[in-house]
């Protein structure tokens, strides 16, 4: 299905997606990008310099969030632009992890560069762990 | 207490970096994502790439590698068992994509102080082999000071 541009509407919901982040996710995240500060698979690293546990890497919730645009488009090459503020974050209990619930809905469309803005809104624990979470995509 | 004389200091490039294939999947495999274009090259090279295409935020990759050069340089004087990641962006020229051999560029794009805290901003410039732009990478990190 291809998305036509002129379609689309500002405040359009465009998908939802749920993601288990275990201390699985954060080990395999720390290989592939290669970030290994010990804050994110280590407990005692963490209580150490006064975190609530051992966190999720922010890029790792920025990397998952994003995912609920580029399936929306289906193609991970047309996200032009893409920022996120970091707020809160989000704790992975050793054997429950974390559960983090994105949704999606068009925030802008700029008619004349065709891209289509996705405001991203990601929560753990009922509380936003991203702040002007914006994923520009490109039609 | 970061110096806020390294605002504006432009860092030497990075050694090139070639993006490899698998781990273009094995970063796409570490966000959780099921984009095809990121994984199977034919559905890559259907959406008119070369080859598969890196998820949005893998040019933290290389980011990450300019970012090494500041941390270890005593001017800027950052502790890093202090910092907190503030915010991220990434504007893309075009998709980084497997076989790209990219170099950055950092600049300190602002200091600010904010009480006992440093707020940095650092804006990486990513080339491909042609020179062309790729990317800029805007992050800033929250330095925490003694409170």
């Amino acid at each position: 299905m291809t998305i036509k541009f002129d379609d689309l509407v500002v405040g359009q919901e465009v998908g939802k997606l749920e993601f288990l982040l275990t201390r699985d996710s954060l080990v395999r995240y720390a290989g592939a990008s290669g970030d290994f500060n010990s804050i994110h698979y280590r407990d005692d690293v963490a209580e150490s310099v006064g975190l609530p546990g051992v966190l999720a890497h922010g890029m790792l919730t920025m990397g998952a969030a994003v995912q609920v645009a580029v399936n929306w488009v289906g193609d991970a090459g047309r996200i032009a632009d893409y920022q996120v503020r970091f707020t809160k974050p989000v704790v992975v209990h050793p054997t429950q992890g974390a559960v983090l619930v994105v949704t999606g809905k068009i925030g802008a469309l700029d008619a004349e560069a065709r891209t289509a803005r996705v405001d991203l809104a990601a929560v753990f624990n009922d509380t936003a762990v991203l702040g002007k979470a914006q994923a520009v995509v490109r039609f | 207490m970061v110096n806020v004389n390294v605002q504006g200091k432009k860092y030497p490039a990075t050694a090139p970096y070639l993006v490899g294939r698998e781990k273009v999947r094995e970063f796409a495999h570490a966000v959780k994502s099921n984009s095809p274009t990121n994984f199977d090259v034919f559905a890559a090279q259907a959406a008119g790439y070369t080859d598969v295409v890196a998820p949005p935020t893998f040019a933290v990759v290389i980011q990450e590698r300019s970012l090494a050069t500041v941390l270890a340089d005593p001017e800027a004087d950052i502790d890093f068992s202090r910092v907190v990641h503030g915010d991220q962006r990434f504007i893309h020229a075009r998709p980084i994509v497997a076989g790209d051999e990219l170099t950055s560029q950092l600049e300190v794009a602002s200091v600010k102080t904010l009480g006992a805290h440093s707020m940095v901003t650092f804006e990486t410039k990513i080339y491909d082999a042609k020179n062309d732009l790729v990317c800029t990478a805007i992050s800033t990190l929250v330095v925490r000071g003694d409170e």
